[in-house]
């Protein structure tokens, strides 16, 4: 469903991502960790063309990602995205925020996008809070409505770009298990994330990444139980050894 | 000791031509604000643009109304317009261009300011923001419209509106084309009656009555919005 190959991206002379390959099939359950500052966030914003690249090619669904000719709207709107920090639309109510690009994008009729808004609001299990505006919520909750306004667009598959890495420790486990459930159905899934509980528990496959190149991309009981690379055992070891 | 014997009655009975005056003045006000947001909004979004060509102009534009006095900006139009117009049916040299000249030019003067306060409104939004729509398919247009520019304005209400005020104080200086705007019209009385003194002393309080009113509005609108 998705191919990254020979992805390469440069700010002037700094090599951010270094010849990147990669394939992601239906249904795969991908989790990417390495050090801050390896490229892992650009490359996931590579897939939705958040990010341009320089090099290689990425193909989403059939659609080249780097062609110029590609209607990139049409293509973002099948790929929902979670970031860091939420960025839901503090001026809109939670309900808004889910209807905006459903009305917009898809052109959905108003009983249409908010039968669609509600449902998924009550999934992630925020139903009372939909005439709440974001800063009424708490950073866990605001993660959730960001993943059900991802959702509200039938993504054929969902990037999640640290999803959990600018929460309090005790908000951490609402969102993973939203995307636990997600990948349990069979969501398409590419996560930045360093949590390694959720990795061993849902991910297909863990790929490592230091100073811009996949340095690892293994099935995840493999990359547990013995990763290859002499960088990804000291990563791992420093950051399962507490 | 000389002393002035102030005498007030020439006022009353020249209220009604002070307020047509008023008015005048308040329509060059809201059509400068109305062009000035709305034409400042797209110049601030060609001077953020990447097409070099339209930023260059939006640049160009924005620092030629900016480096110029108003006063020569509104003697420019109000020589230079009835002269563009001369040929467009029934205007002729007699028809009294001179309140139009003054809205197209305070119009385009202010323009340079506002889309300086939106400029800033603009950038002031953080770019996940900007993201975050084009993540969920939105094209730049909408990302703008319903995401960025609505952040934006809000934030800047503030300055805009303080942008306004003194907008509506500046809008005496079409006194140079000897147009009755309420500054104008309190001269003209004053003038005919020899009470100069006592019409610019009530223009001036009826200035700051207004002005003092709506900048205080805008010190407690900030203030709730800040809440």
């Amino acid at each position: 469903m998705i191919s990254i190959r020979n992805v390469s991206k440069h700010y002037g002379h700094f090599q951010v991502l270094k010849d990147c390959s990669t394939e992601v099939t239906k249904g795969e359950v991908i989790v990417v960790c390495g050090p801050s500052g390896s490229g892992k966030s650009t490359l996931i914003k590579c897939i939705n063309a958040l990010e341009p690249f320089q090099q290689g090619e990425i193909v989403v669904n059939g659609i080249s990602v780097g062609d110029s000719k590609t209607n990139l709207p049409k293509l973002r709107a099948q790929v929902g995205m979670v970031f860091q920090h939420f960025e839901l639309f503090p001026h809109m109510s939670i309900m808004e925020n889910l209807m905006l690009a459903q009305r917009v994008v898809l052109g959905r009729s108003p009983d249409e996008a908010q039968h669609k808004a509600s449902s998924l609001l009550e999934r992630v299990g925020l139903k009372a809070h939909g005439l709440k505006y974001p800063g009424q919520l708490s950073g866990g909750q605001q993660q959730r409505v960001a993943i059900a306004r991802a959702l509200c667009m039938d993504p054929i598959c969902m990037l999640f770009d640290e999803p959990t890495s600018a929460l309090d420790p005790e908000m951490i486990n609402e969102v993973l298990d939203v995307m636990v459930e997600l990948a349990q159905e069979g969501m398409t899934m590419l996560c930045v994330s360093h949590e390694m509980g959720f990795a061993r528990k849902v991910a297909n496959r863990v790929i490592f990444m230091d100073q811009g190149m996949i340095v690892e991309d293994a099935p995840s009981e493999e990359f547990f139980g013995k990763p290859r690379s002499e960088r990804a055992q000291l990563f791992l070891s420093k950051i399962l050894s507490h | 000791m000389m002393s002035y014997d102030f005498d007030w009655s020439s006022i009353p009975g020249a209220l009604p031509f002070l307020w047509q005056g008023m008015q005048v003045t308040l329509q060059i006000t809201l059509m400068a604000i109305l062009v000035g947001i709305v034409w400042g909004t797209l110049l601030a979004m060609m001077r953020l643009s990447k097409q070099r060509w339209l930023s260059w102009f939006a640049a160009g534009y924005i620092n030629l109304f900016r480096s110029i006095p108003l006063l020569l900006v509104l003697l420019w139009f109000f020589l230079i317009l009835p002269r563009l117009l001369e040929g467009v049916p029934g205007i002729t040299p007699g028809t009294d261009l001179r309140l139009s000249s003054a809205m197209v030019g305070f119009a385009l003067f202010e323009s340079a300011y506002y889309a300086e306060i939106i400029r800033a409104g603009i950038l002031s939004i953080p770019k996940g923001q900007q993201a975050a729509a084009f993540a969920l398919g939105m094209n730049y247009r909408a990302a703008m419209r319903f995401v960025v520019l609505p952040q934006a304005l809000r934030n800047m209400l503030p300055l805009l509106l303080t942008q306004a005020i003194i907008l509506f104080q500046d809008t005496s200086l079409v006194y140079v084309s000897a147009l009755a705007d309420f500054f104008g019209a309190a001269y003209k009385v004053g003038d005919r009656d020899g009470r100069l003194v006592e019409l610019l002393l009530f223009a001036g309080a009826v200035y700051f009555i207004l002005c003092y009113s709506a900048s205080s509005l805008v010190n407690y609108l900030s203030k709730r919005m800040k809440a």
